[in-house]
């Protein structure tokens, strides 16, 4: 698999003694969207968050395991590091509320002290907003405050904050679960559009969701990892019985 | 079935006459007590009154300057020393909310907010006006500092606790260290509330006699020497209130008016800027 990207071998995570994600190997391709799925509690959103090393800020929170982006260990890297490389979307849109929406995009840039030239500053935000989709509707209004914005307009700046990193994969925690159907249609489209440059990884209660957007499924279940293949493979002829169950709704 | 909805909104409406009653009678107090020491002592208040010291008995004229200079010295020393640590303290508590040493400084906030100013006085009378064999504007301001750690202290704590932590999560996942995500988005998030907690506390402060009466303890003569004793404003207050000349009397209610105007200002001033930087989450 020479072009994977996020792979994880026998990878484990606890709370305490709450043992979230258990045994997880898993291995993720350049440029594909991959859905994770699963019912509430299952571990989907704390492997997620493993990835980019934001579980263990939680207190208490432990992983154990291999995880790695490309060929290096992730929980041996620095973990400002391995933010950068691996961008992440939240379940609600938050936008600094303190910065306007050119100061939002560059954030990374900014909070960080890193020293960029303006007229490369000025092309970071045009850039990431017009990936974001955002461009057209904010460009007369870059200077003011984020949190103007309606929430799915909000939800496309935090995309835009996220590939302004350029990162090499983006984790998306159900990141349309708090927006209306027309602000979720909006985030999908991006999806497409977006994996020709990044990987990205969206953790989604909707199947529906995971159906439209992917191009592979994992389904987690209890804290292990049941399936993970093609999402149309997964959504027609499930191997395993757990998953058809879920995708039946016969539990959730 | 009528009449009984006659009475129940004749009881919401006696109900709700009785709180605005209320409501508006609480506010009498203020408005009396307002009222009174304005006039009093506005007549008092001229450009005089505020560059000279106190006459002494028997002749006319004499102003506060030395209380104005002492109280904006002994508050201004109070500060540098009480808000550095008060935001730091609020800080660590907002941050680490589950822990035993959160848990137990947070315990001794409360406690310390509750002491006495008087109390906080005569500790600080042993600890450093005896030691140094004087009266000193240092004393002062450090019993000062004190009064105002607990208020610096809380509010930061509370303002910082409403910020979702989905704002520091957004910067964490961008890779900003932590010591950065606390001071280019948290403080800049909370700092209308932090900011209101420190002029309150600096409004609360500037009135504080009881701890100044063995720390700095007054002097009748304009004087910025930190270690020597100073004049403040509730001091020459109480002094020149309890003296049995009208001329004292006078000079009392001036600085009476002076003090409670600037206190009433910080009020408002503090309200203006909350309005005005409150950040919309």
């Amino acid at each position: 698999m020479e072009h994977t990207v996020v792979s994880a071998t026998n990878f484990n995570a606890w709370f305490g003694d709450n043992h979230v994600v258990k045994d997880v190997t898993i291995g993720i391709e350049k440029n594909q969207v991959i859905a994770v799925m699963g019912p509430s509690g299952c571990g989907k959103t704390t492997f997620l968050r493993c990835i980019n090393r934001m579980h263990e800020l939680i207190p208490g929170a432990t992983a154990k395991g291999s995880l790695k982006l490309y060929d290096d260990e992730v929980y041996t890297m620095n973990p400002i590091y391995v933010r950068y490389k691996i961008g992440m979307v939240f379940q609600r849109p938050n936008p600094f509320p303190n910065l306007s929406i050119y100061d939002n995009v560059i954030a990374g840039y900014k909070l960080n002290g890193l020293k960029v030239p303006k007229a490369e500053l000025d092309n970071i935000v045009q850039k990431s907003l017009t990936s974001a989709a955002l461009w057209n509707e904010v460009k007369d209004s870059l200077h003011k405050k984020g949190t103007f914005l309606s929430g799915g307009q909000q939800q496309r700046l935090c995309i835009a904050r996220a590939i302004a990193m350029e990162p090499e994969v983006i984790l998306f925690d159900e990141p349309t679960s708090a927006l209306d159907p027309i602000s979720t249609s909006s985030v999908e489209q991006l999806f497409h559009e977006l994996k020709t440059n990044y990987t990205l990884i969206i953790v989604t209660h909707n199947m529906q969701q995971a159906a439209r957007v992917s191009d592979k499924t994992a389904f987690f279940y209890l804290g292990e990892l049941v399936e993970f293949d093609n999402t149309k493979q997964m959504f027609t002829a499930p191997s395993d019985v757990r998953t058809q169950n879920y995708i039946t709704g016969r539990f959730s | 079935m009528d009449a009984r909805i006659g009475i129940r909104n004749t009881k919401s409406t006696l109900f709700k006459g009785l709180i605005v009653f209320l409501a508006f009678l609480i506010t009498l107090p203020l408005i009396i007590v307002l009222l009174y020491i304005i006039k009093q002592g506005i007549t008092q208040v001229n450009w005089h009154f505020l560059t000279h010291v106190p006459a002494p008995v028997g002749e006319t004229g004499g102003g506060i300057s030395n209380a104005l200079l002492g109280s904006f010295i002994i508050v201004v020393m109070s500060s540098i020393v009480a808000i550095p640590v008060g935001i730091l303290a609020g800080i660590y508590l907002s941050e680490n909310p589950g822990t035993k040493l959160a848990y137990y400084s947070g315990l001794c906030v409360d406690i310390l907010q509750g002491v006495p100013s008087i109390v906080v006085g005569i500790v600080i009378y042993f600890w450093i006006v005896k030691p140094l064999g004087t009266f000193s504007a240092i004393s002062g301001s450090v019993a000062l500092a004190i009064m105002m750690l607990p208020i610096v202290i809380r509010s930061t704590e509370q303002t910082l606790r409403l910020l979702p932590p989905s704002l520091k999560e957004a910067a964490l996942s961008l890779g900003v260290p932590y010591h950065r995500v606390i001071i280019k988005v948290i403080i800049p998030c909370g700092f209308a509330g932090i900011l209101s907690g420190i002029m309150l506390s600096i409004a609360r402060i500037i009135g504080e006699t009881a701890p100044l009466l063995f720390t700095a303890f007054g002097n009748p003569y304009l004087s910025s020497a930190i270690t020597k004793p100073m004049e403040t404003l509730p001091h020459l207050i109480y002094t020149y209130a309890t003296s049995p000349y009208d001329e004292w009397h006078n000079l009392a209610w001036g600085a009476s008016f002076i003090l409670l105007m600037f206190v009433l200002l910080l009020n408002i001033f503090t309200k203006l800027i909350t309005r005005k930087w409150n950040i919309q989450l």
